[in-house]
């Protein structure tokens, strides 16, 4: 029973119809694993045994009744974790901030919709950076996060909580977003498989927003198998999101089997200069070996304004963010100050103190660049450069099917390193953030490990709508090599 | 560009963020950190660059004039810090 | 000099015009008035966390029918962009609008100030009009001294009209405000309903020396009455005269207008200076419109209230005045219409003589809208035939309008009958009738024959009354003085 914690979901689903395993089962199996080592990790910040086990009962109901159904899907009865920027119908839903400590969602977002009715069980909702702003869960307001391979570390943000889970095997799989690199970095740093979708693959219908233009969920587990599957029932039209892109239903597994002969992976030298850290080097480098023995070809592209990105990023991200968080002002929902004199007061209070510091730093950077007299110099000049960076994607796809380098400049780093210096944070996802501008999708997957043993990721950045391609590309090597299937020992 | 304590406090107000004197001086040293950091994108030549205001180019598409919402005023107001006779309660507003 | 000689009044208005449709804006919940508070606020409007815009496509369309009736460019691609503020009422913290790109631009609309002959045209033009959210509302009462917060009315569609600053005076302010009150329910994209504050002006108004480049102005915000729209304008006016002859500079703001004080009053909140950060709102892609959907749009737009006018000018013969009276409202255009198809294009005059004379006059007494009248075209036709054919004359006729305006009688024809209102056209009968009347009425004849023309009428009067004015009173008189004469 126990070796399910390292089963991929194909294998669980497999137990689930053959009745060796029963959803409660598994939930169960979860739920103390939950129990035994969430306190030191602090991944899970809700928790509803008789919820989830509700829903493993009814996922079980369906499995008995119905076997060669279509209300069964080969997900149904396998466990999952929400990051708690999913609007989850009944259950708390912060997104890591004391401004939604208490709010009981009235709604489920799409994304949590879906893996419902394809049969998944809720084990809870894990814990993230505040309104999803950060790269190592320090901004909390349940505390940080700490890496399954090395408490003393941080295991990356801002779904943090959904990569420490899956690397400590409290959850086969969970949901995340990304919007500048927060499934991908965290995917790295503790050694899983995260794939950011293009925008508009998957609703943002009930995920609440940080960057609308940029902000994307996608799944995150231990490989790119397991997140085709479940990247199959995240991703689809929804009417309910004015974003959300009207196309024909995909198999985004259909290609994993596919040979990489021929390939032509494109390495952009700015991925490649400084910066990096050299035990993050080694093992891209080793990873680009192992796929030229696939049969891939590489070749260098330029991105010539990929070094813009993160600027860009802090420019528009704020400035989104400065304006989506506006509805939290302690009138219809969420955190109101105790004591106030008057409604301006009710409001600066309510949300001086409902909103952490590295929330409040990008609300008021985002309202000082659009505020009068400089939206032209700071927000419309992002955007400019934000299209130029777009257009150096568009043509650095004419060389190459999949573009590769490090998902994040070093492995996962000491709690307190960086949280003194923002810029020096916000370089964290160098590597990541230009995919988040040009809409393109992107993955990250275990390529080794570096110094003290921890993970290192390899990016894979797609074209447009080339997910299934990613996938391909991703397990593929996945196959040949098994740093995907390695586990932290603490949670042995 | 550098913001002083007036500028951090005119910003503060517009986000309706309260600051005190001290956390003023450090908003300010931090703000000013990354306003330097995005300062680069100034040298960068933009002309006759469309801006990109979102991730994938298609157009708005439009929903049907139907009403599909239901009263669920009870299920939201649960969650709401003060309510009364189904109204939300706030300070008092004076024009 | 007078005061109005020396300063130049200069005044633009924006209009919010609520749309017609069923659902909101940007979410399916109902834009019905009336609702108990909240309960017509979804998960949209109150801004949970996590819920998105989705643009109904029926307000598009009222704004495209707008632009097409005032000769407006329809923008192939506008854009959403939002308007940064915070406010109770406002529960995003933003109101999604159009800044930079609105949906129609420019167009405009000819008005006519006064009435009569001293009536004068004004072509006033549209700077553009916008899609956008309203707010909800605020309570300030019964809440022990708290505000309470109803967004039933949060993400009702609203179009914004705005007007360039050419209107000179109160009076064409009104005017225009009128004639975008009748266009807006003409082109049915608006219930007109000022009360229920379907239809809400704010004017800026400022003052400056003929010549002079544009004075700093004020706006006075949610006129909800063309009266009050009147009385505020001419009160800011000398208010603003005054101040500056007195020295004293004009602050920009933003001043509501109290009814019962007639007077206006600068609003306190809103203390830092208005910067709204707008910025192209991520959740909306942009509003394409294109060449064939403004096609389908114009095709089932109606006649509009100008070309009707010149119609019914060249092809019925009416006057200016009738003809622009007739084209108010559609339903009197309408109902004038189908009278003259009752009746034959050839009595289309006496037609427009009923419809704004009788009818209009008993609508208005009652202060009844023109779709409800107990008289209907058909039956209004009914009467003008018959005093076509000479059947009645003009008096009885106005006797059968009253008997159907109070429910006596299915028609014209079946009032007359049951009345025996029959105008007597028989010659012979009326010789008869005169000459009883003027052998019984000896004084007269003397005291007219004597050169009292006054005689003559009283015997008229006299025949008339003896026929309890069936007889046609032009015979009546024709023969009365061929008798006397010969």
């Amino acid at each position: 029973m126990s070796e399910l914690i390292n089963s991929s979901l194909r294998q669980l689903s497999a137990a689930l119809a053959a009745k060796k395993v029963s959803a409660v089962e598994l939930a169960t199996l979860f739920l103390d694993r939950i129990d035994k080592f969430n306190p030191a990790l602090n991944a899970f910040i809700t928790l509803d045994r008789d919820k989830t086990l509700a829903q493993a009962q009814a996922a079980d109901e369906k499995l008995r009744v119905g076997a060669g159904d279509t209300a069964i899907s080969p997900l149904t009865g396998i466990p999952l974790g929400h990051k708690d920027i999913f609007c989850t119908k009944g259950w708390r839903t912060s997104c890591g901030s004391q401004m939604l400590a208490n709010f009981v969602s009235p709604y489920d977002a799409n994304v949590v919709e879906k893996l419902a009715g394809a049969g998944m069980v809720t084990l809870g909702k894990l814990n993230m950076d505040e309104f999803a702003m950060g790269s190592s869960n320090e901004t909390s307001y349940f505390g940080p996060v700490k890496n399954p391979w090395d408490v003393s570390r941080v295991p990356g943000g801002s779904s943090g909580g959904s990569a420490a889970a899956i690397a400590a095997r409290l959850t086969p799989a969970a949901t995340g977003t990304d919007t500048g690199g927060s499934i991908r970095q965290p995917a790295a740093l503790c050694g899983l498989t995260g794939l950011k979708p293009t925008y508009g693959v998957v609703s943002r219908y009930g995920m609440i927003a940080f960057a609308s233009s940029l902000d994307q969920g996608g799944p995150m587990a231990k490989s790119a198998e397991d997140c085709a599957l479940l990247l199959n029932a995240m991703a689809g039209f929804d009417p309910r999101d004015s974003t959300s892109l009207e196309r024909p239903a995909e198999d985004y597994g259909r290609d994993l089997e596919k040979p990489l002969a021929g390939l032509k992976i494109g390495l952009p030298k700015e991925f490649f200069g400084a910066g990096m850290d050299d035990d993050v080097r080694a093992a891209v480098d080793a990873a680009l070996a192992e796929y030229r023995k696939l049969g891939a070809t590489t070749v260098e592209v330029q991105l010539p304004n990929s070094g813009l990105s993160v600027p860009a990023y802090y420019v528009i991200a704020p400035a989104e963010a400065s304006s989506n968080l506006s509805r939290f002002d302690g009138v219809r929902y969420g955190y109101r100050a105790p004591e106030y004199d008057d409604l301006t007061e009710m409001y600066s209070r309510s949300r001086a103190q409902g909103f952490g510091a590295e929330v409040k730093r990008r609300i008021l950077i985002g309202t000082y660049v659009l505020s009068h007299g400089y939206y032209d110099a700071y927000y419309l000049q992002a955007q400019k450069i934000r299209r130029l960076i777009a257009a150096d994607f568009v043509e650095a796809f004419k060389e190459c099917d999949v573009i590769m380098g490090p998902t994040s400049p070093s492995v996962a780093f000491a709690f307190g390193a960086k949280s003194a210096d923002p810029v020096q944070m916000y370089l964290s996802d160098i590597y990541t953030i230009s995919t988040n501008l040009a809409g393109l999708p992107g993955m990250s997957l275990p390529c080794g490990f570096g110094a003290n043993n921890m993970p290192v990721g390899l990016q894979i950045i797609g074209n447009w709508f080339g997910e299934a391609k990613m996938l391909n590309v991703a397990h593929q090597y996945q196959k040949a090599t098994d740093w995907h299937t390695r586990m932290p020992e603490g949670v042995k | 560009m550098s913001l002083n304590l007036e500028d951090v406090a005119r910003i503060a107000r517009l986000a309706r963020i309260e600051l005190s004197a001290a956390e003023r001086e450090t908003t300010r040293d931090q703000l000013n950190d990354i306003l330097g950091f995005i300062e680069q994108l100034q040298a960068v030549d933009t002309t006759g660059i469309e801006p990109m205001a979102h991730a994938v180019d298609v157009v708005q598409r439009l929903r049907p004039d139907v009403v599909t919402e239901t009263d669920r005023r009870a299920d939201f107001q649960a969650v709401a810090p003060e309510t009364e006779a189904g109204l939300y309660l706030v300070p008092r507003v004076v024009e | 000099m007078s005061r109005t000689t020396q300063w130049e009044v200069v005044i633009g208005l924006e209009t919010h015009a609520q749309l017609q449709t069923k659902s909101k804006i940007f979410s399916g919940s109902s834009i019905a008035f009336g609702a108990e508070p909240n309960v017509q606020a979804s998960a949209v409007d109150i801004a949970l966390p996590g819920v998105l815009p989705v643009l109904n496509r029926e307000a598009v369309v009222c704004a495209i029918k707008f632009g097409l009736a005032v000769g407006a460019k329809i923008t192939p691609r506008s854009v959403f962009a939002r308007k940064n503020y915070f406010y109770p009422d406002l529960p995003k913290g933003y109101q999604i609008s159009q800044f930079e790109i609105p949906v129609v631009l420019g167009g405009g609309l000819a008005i006519r100030v006064g009435a009569g002959e001293t009536a004068t045209e004004k072509f006033v033009n549209l700077t553009r009009a916008h899609l956008e959210e309203d707010a909800g509302k605020s309570l300030h009462e019964d809440f022990h001294g708290r505000t309470g917060i109803d967004l039933n009315r949060a993400g009702t569609p609203l179009l914004e009209i705005v007007t360039e600053p050419e209107m000179r005076s109160s009076a064409e302010a009104v005017a225009y405000a009128k004639a975008l009150h009748a266009l807006v329910q003409w082109i049915g994209i608006c219930d007109g309903n000022m009360q229920e504050g379907s239809f809400r002006c704010d004017a800026n108004v400022s003052v400056r020396r003929p010549g002079e480049p544009l004075g700093t102005r004020r706006e006075i915000k949610n006129l909800n009455s063309f009266r009050f729209m009147q009385q505020a304008i001419d009160f800011e006016v000398q208010w603003q005269i005054n101040e500056i002859e007195e020295g004293r500079a004009i602050q920009q703001a933003t001043v509501l207008f109290d009814p019962d004080t007639g007077e206006t009053r600068s609003m306190r909140t809103k203390e830092d200076a208005h910067d709204y950060r707008y910025f192209p709102d991520p959740d909306l892609l942009p509003l394409e419109i294109r060449a064939d959907w403004i096609a389908e749009v114009k095709s089932g737009l109606p006649e509009l209230p100008q070309a009707m006018k010149a119609r019914f000018e060249t092809d019925y013969g009416l006057s200016s005045y009738d003809a622009e009276t007739l084209t108010t409202t559609r339903a009197a255009s309408k109902f004038f219409e189908d009278t003259v198809a009752a009746t034959g294009k050839d009595s289309a005059k006496l037609c427009a003589n009923w419809v704004t004379g009788e009818l209009a006059a008993h609508l208005n007494k009652t202060d009844m809208p023109i779709e409800a009248s107990p008289v209907s075209a058909a039956q209004i036709a009914g009467i003008i035939r018959r005093i076509a054919d000479n059947t009645i004359s003009n008096k009885i006729a106005r006797d059968v309008f009253e008997a159907l305006w109070a429910g006596d009688g299915t028609d014209a024809d079946a009032v007359i009958e049951a009345n025996g209102w029959k105008q007597i056209t028989d010659t012979d009968a009326i010789e008869a009738l005169v000459d009883e009347v003027l052998a019984a009425n000896q004084k007269s004849v003397e005291e007219y024959r004597a050169g009292k023309e006054k005689a003559f009428n009283a015997l008229v009067g006299q025949a008339m009354k003896a026929t309890r004015g069936k007889a046609n009173p032009q015979q009546v008189t024709d023969l009365l003085k061929k008798k006397l004469g010969g």
